[in-house]
């Protein structure tokens, strides 16, 4: 028998979970321990030891098993690759409560390399489920579509949990009272089924792109306020440096779209420096007509501009919608109550369409949403540079957004809704056939 | 403040209600009218001013999404005017919109009630509003 002493002594800094991936090799070639051990010149009692980690060896031994195994002697000491070591240990720390043996994961990804794989995959899709989730959330914190169908919602569930509270209390109500109070309660059942569907096919929709290459762009613009103070300062060359912060932005689509707006947001920046245009807004009370008419740099600048504004400022909360020529949104800065559909149309960007089939001619409106919150937008659509001759021209449509402070008489309104889905406004001559009715 | 403004005579206080859902109008008029109240209910944003100006009611009931001109524009507005800056106001929010909330806070709401609300805490509200205003007697709609 071989004197194993020899090879303790002599082990070449093995890892600890040597013995399992040579057991690993073994049961893969179906190779008995017995036979194994005999090939090696060992015991089987002694290979058992080693396998389960109980001696460490190295050295001639080491290259032995691994000649006998047919497989390179590093196959057999390097650890668990470092990417599914740490998707093992995060899903270990996540349920830490079930009490994970999280030392032993090189162990188990030597002794079970598909469980590893399967646990490691989960942990991956865990992690792709937790970002969706949180950008649902933030959708449904955010978005106006759903707020307004929401407001809806509870408008109906609030007449139903009255008028039932009063014909369950009122024991004595008169019959011609408690008769009108059940049509109620019928009407209402009604629209809320309108409703419930309505939201349904919300979700249902084709803007269901949770994490798309726009919204983190437009996440990356939230996160900093929508302004840049790096590039206010440094001018088109901090770009990348502020792309290479910005979460999401390794994706190449969402990468290219952050590039392409920030290299406008620099132009932008270059052209109006934050420091006099803050201050100009100031003194025309933050009025995007008469900014234009003081900057004198064309209009869509300004508007975008106006989007940028530091907090603290004075400015009210503005909404910044931005579209190409064919009408798809390609950027947009949200504001409470105002529906700005990514993808599906929307009647609250008419000032923008209509500023699309005029480029160059400033629109200004008023819209009002159907539940009386109203805004005041101002739209322009600019033909970009670099078309060549002959070449359709690259047009894009800007659009400034803010609440109404008092009404315009001068401006026509236009009644829009969320879309045609959840509007509560039935009777609207543009709404889409086949439109649930709420 | 709220005290000063309730004029200290025994008949029924006058509750104006702004709210354009016709059946939760309905409901809340019900309500308040069992309880003794001189119920008002009026359902356009546009027109709610000149309706506070015409009734002087003892306590206004706002929605805050209303057609023509929103809850807060009127609370802005009422505020603004010496004549109903006291005004009690109870503001109809939605569950979850904690920015109504909010703007309602700031521009001088005296109190809240979330959509879906109990008929008690509506009642529990605006007796709060007007302590010396409630006059349990009435009968309308007892079979």
């Amino acid at each position: 028998m071989k004197d194993t002493t020899k090879d303790s002594a002599k082990a070449s800094a093995p890892s600890d979970i040597t013995g399992s991936r040579i057991r690993e090799q073994r049961l893969a070639r179906g190779l008995k321990q017995a036979a194994l051990a005999d090939a090696v010149g060992v015991s089987p009692s002694y290979l058992n030891l080693i396998e389960h980690n109980h001696r460490r060896i190295g050295g001639k031994l080491l290259l032995e098993l691994a000649r006998v195994l047919d497989v390179d002697p590093s196959a057999l000491t390097e650890g668990a690759d470092a990417e599914v070591s740490a998707l093992l240990d995060a899903a270990a720390r996540a349920q830490g409560d079930l009490g994970p043996e999280s030392a032993r994961i090189d162990e188990l990804a030597a002794r079970f390399p598909g469980w590893t794989a399967l646990i490691a995959a989960q942990e991956r899709r865990v992690r792709r489920l937790d970002a969706q989730v949180e950008a649902l959330r933030d959708r449904l914190s955010h978005d106006p579509v759903l707020s307004e169908a929401m407001h809806d919602v509870l408008s109906s569930v609030a007449a139903i949990r009255s008028t039932a509270d009063i014909l369950v209390r009122e024991t004595d109500l008169d019959p011609a009272w408690r008769g009108r109070f059940h049509r109620n309660l019928h009407e209402e059942a009604e629209r809320l089924s309108a409703q419930a569907t309505g939201l349904l096919a919300q979700f249902e929709a084709p803007d269901a792109d949770v994490g798309s290459p726009a919204e983190t762009v437009e996440a990356m613009f939230e996160a900093a306020s929508h302004l840049f103070p790096q590039i206010e300062a440094e001018g088109a060359g901090a770009i990348a440096a502020v792309l290479d912060r910005a979460p999401g932005m390794d994706h190449p689509a969402a990468r290219a779209m952050g590039l392409a707006r920030l290299t406008e947001y620099a132009s932008d920046a270059a052209l109006l420096p934050l420091e006099p245009f803050t201050k100009a807004a100031q003194e025309v009370g933050f009025d995007p007509v008469a900014l234009v008419a003081r900057m004198g740099v064309g209009v869509a600048p300004v508007l975008r501009r106006m989007a940028s504004l530091p907090v603290g400022c004075g400015a009210p909360p503005v909404g910044l919608a931005m579209c190409d020529a064919a009408g798809a949104m390609v950027h947009r800065r949200r504001m409470s109550g105002f529906a700005l559909p990514r993808v599906v149309a929307g009647c609250p960007l008419w000032p923008l369409y209509r500023a699309l089939a005029r480029p160059g001619q400033a629109e200004e409106a008023e819209i009002e949403m159907p539940h009386g919150a109203r805004f005041h937008v101002w739209a322009v659509a600019d033909m970009q540079e670099g078309a060549d001759f002959g070449a359709a021209a690259h047009v894009q449509g800007v659009m400034l957004i803010m609440q109404a402070t008092q009404r315009d008489r001068s401006l026509a309104v236009i009644a829009a809704g969320p879309g045609c889905e959840t509007c509560s406004r039935p009777a609207c001559p543009a709404r889409r056939a086949g439109a649930p009715v709420i | 403040m709220i005290q000063e403004h309730l004029s200290p005579d025994a008949g029924p206080g006058t509750i104006l209600i702004v709210e354009d859902e016709s059946n939760i109008l309905e409901a809340l008029t019900f309500i308040l009218s069992r309880a003794g109240w001189d119920v008002r209910g009026h359902g356009k944003g546009d027109t709610a001013l000149a309706e506070v100006a015409r009734l002087n009611p003892d306590v206004l009931v706002l929605d805050v999404m209303l057609p023509g001109c929103s809850g807060f524009d009127i609370l802005r507005a009422l505020r603004a005017e010496a004549a109903t800056r006291d005004l009690p106001v109870v503001m109809l929010t939605a569950k979850g919109q904690a920015q109504d909330r909010d703007q309602a806070q700031a521009l001088g709401a005296n109190a809240f009630l979330t959509k879906p609300f109990s008929n008690d805490e509506l009642l529990s509200v605006v007796r709060e509003m007007a302590p010396g205003r409630v006059v349990p007697q009435a009968a309308a709609g007892r079979g």
